[in-house]
């Protein structure tokens, strides 16, 4: 029963990250309808971004995390205006391929300037907390909190100021939102921003308990994939909801079934759910 | 200028092109640019797969480095571990891919657009974990050393490279003609529907699934013969063979060259290969120019090298038409852009 609620622990913490990763995600496909692949690779740039601000330039974590967020929130605004503005009437194929283009950019330039080897990010909180039998990180309850405030702070952005309906009202009907005069390149930066730091703030999170290298943003983007599939594209608690089923699934599975194979979970069960049901689990008729 | 590129357009052209390939090995400097040259015209053969789904059939499939990966592995796994000759299993990787892309191609192509370039996405992913992981079958991460060469049966010795380079070109070749041919058949048609319109395709009478399904197989059987080959040639594999890197690659060879056109693959990949040749310390770092190039060439020149000589000059002939005789104007535009089509 301990094992069972140590990996239940462990799955609300990879869920939490997930979640926040696939929200980046789901918020950009609902606006632009684009599954931005570069995703990933902001992820990467922040825990990178991080890293340096926190070991190079020896400041606090908290100003690591912030700083990483606003850098990669202001890249991932220049994604948008440079690339996918240009493109917004491009066929689909076409801004997949340029993702892939800022994707690979991305991580040849940080792999030119860091390297590929590990590296591995210290964390001011390594005390552990410990109730019962059940062992708690204090990082990995740091990463639990941090998401799901972030995630709550989101929530209230959208829902109860202005700035944030304008997004929520272009997600559901674009024309709808120019008819009512919403300025649509405006709410697209913001989007992007958000991603951008969201993305980010995430990689800071779980860098202390993983590792920074140039191929990180790879399993955690195709995860993100999975999981706003799952949840349905461009639905917000459809990315919570599905990080956190990833998250235990992933956990559990890895502990009872095998760890060698943890990471084919994700994949195994994307490929069992759009094989029954092709619009993914959570979609309301239209795709 | 015109008769320059009525010439490129021009059959003579493949002519040129064909005598060029077959008199490479006399006039190339070193073994080394034959070698770098045979492996251009297997990466060649996979862009091909990749054009019939993607540039005829419109599906973007992100699993395709995979397939090639798999096409290698199947080679080497019957050759190394349980001591085939390499034909027998070079036809085994052709019919292993052909299956396992029917089966993902039958769940995978129930998906519209993003989510099958998802889906497919996390297909190659899956594919590179299970050949880093299973190592009872495919060695893990170590990878597997050496792999049978074709066999000359005692004529030919193709672990040299001369005889190899000429191999590789014969296949190439077949896959192009290949492709030429169901690119003018009513099957070539048929995609190019499908890849305009999915319900204006089904309007007409087309079954999709049974269209994009062939289209799929296709492909996956191309980048399969073409991982046979390079296992061939390298004799050694590893899982980094099914990086999802090397999916970017062909996807940049095949937007360099033209989407969709017959020569854009080819161009495109030997474009590239002599280009990243040319500066080789730069290798390692080569997406910093691919990266930023593909999103320039995506959003400026979308149809790629050879795509848009063709639109230049279907849209010089269109316009130069009606100005020698200004009476059969329709008629005439009409018969030269269909000449500049058919030429592609």
């Amino acid at each position: 029963m301990d094992a069972f609620l140590q990996q239940a622990l462990n799955g609300l913490t990879l869920g939490s990250i997930y979640g926040l990763v696939a929200l980046g995600l789901t918020l950009v496909y609902g606006i632009l309808h684009v599954p931005n692949f570069a995703h990933g690779a902001l992820y990467m740039v922040g825990a990178y971004i991080s890293y340096y601000i926190m070991v190079d330039l020896g400041l606090n974590y908290w100003i690591a995390m912030l700083g990483a967020g606003l850098f990669v929130a202001v890249l991932s605004v220049l994604c948008e205006r440079l690339v996918f503005h240009p493109l917004r009437h491009a066929p689909p194929i076409h801004d997949k391929i340029a993702a892939i283009g800022i994707l690979l950019f991305l991580e040849a330039v940080v792999q030119m300037h860091w390297g590929s080897d590990f590296r591995r990010m210290p964390t001011p909180y390594t005390g552990i907390l410990e109730f019962g039998g059940l062992v708690l990180p204090a990082q990995r309850l740091l990463i639990i909190v941090g998401a799901f405030s972030i995630m709550g702070a989101l929530h209230l952005y959208l829902k109860k100021t202005m700035t944030g309906s304008t997004i929520i009202a272009m997600a559901q009907n674009r024309e709808g939102a120019f008819l009512v005069g919403i300025d649509a390149n405006r709410v697209a930066m913001m989007t992007f921003a958000i991603a951008g730091f969201l993305a980010a703030v995430g990689a800071s999170l779980f860098a202390p308990i993983n590792l920074v290298y140039p191929a990180m943003g790879h399993l955690v983007i195709m995860k993100a994939f999975v999981i706003i599939i799952l949840g349905g594209m461009g639905s917000i608690p459809g990315a919570i909801v599905g990080g956190l089923i990833i998250g235990f699934a992933e956990a559990l599975g890895g502990y009872y079934v095998s760890s060698t194979y943890k990471d084919l979970i994700a994949f195994v069960l994307l490929v069992v759910i759009l094989s029954i049901k092709p619009t993914g689990l959570f979609t309301k008729g239209v795709r | 200028m015109d008769r320059i590129a009525n010439f490129f357009a021009s059959p003579a052209m493949k002519v040129v092109l064909l005598a060029f390939a077959l008199i490479f090995p006399l006039i190339a400097g070193s073994e080394y640019q034959i070698y770098v040259m045979a492996l251009a015209f297997i990466w060649a053969i996979a862009v091909y797969g990749l054009n019939i789904i993607t540039g005829f059939c419109g599906q973007l499939n992100l699993a395709h480095g995979g397939f090639f990966a798999i096409g290698a592995y199947v080679v080497a796994i019957l050759t190394v571990d349980h001591g085939w000759a390499f034909w027998p299993a070079f036809v085994a990787s052709g019919v292993f891919s052909a299956v396992f892309g029917f089966l993902v191609g039958i769940v995978s192509l129930r998906l519209k657009e993003h989510y099958f370039a998802i889906f497919t996405l996390c297909v190659g992913f899956i594919i590179y974990l299970l050949l880093d992981k299973w190592e009872a079958l495919t060695h893990g991460s170590l990878g597997i050393i050496n792999i049978a060469p074709p066999e000359g049966f005692g004529l030919i010795d193709f672990t040299r490279t001369i005889p190899f380079y000429y191999l590789v070109l014969f296949f190439l070749v077949l896959a192009i003609v290949l492709v030429s041919r169901i690119s003018s058949s009513l099957v070539g048609r048929t995609f190019l529907a499908i890849r305009i319109s999915d319900d204006l395709a089904q309007s007409l009478g087309i079954n999709l699934m049974r269209n994009k399904v062939l289209a799929f197989v296709l492909s996956t059987v191309y980048a399969g013969l073409a991982g046979g080959l390079y296992a061939g040639v390298v004799r050694f594999i590893g899982p980094a063979e099914a990086e999802v890197v090397h999916t970017f690659d062909i996807i940049t060879y095949l937007l360099v060259g033209g989407i969709g056109t017959l020569m854009g693959p080819l161009v495109g990949t030997m474009a590239i290969t002599w280009l990243t040749q040319a500066v080789q310390s730069f290798e390692e770092y080569r997406m910093i120019v691919f990266g930023p190039m593909l999103v320039l060439l995506v959003i400026f020149m979308p149809k790629g090298v050879v795509g848009t000589f063709l639109t230049w000059r279907g849209r010089r002939l269109a316009s130069k038409a009606p100005a020698k005789e200004g009476q059969t104007r329709v008629g005439d535009s009409a018969t030269s852009s269909k000449e500049a089509s058919d030429n592609a």
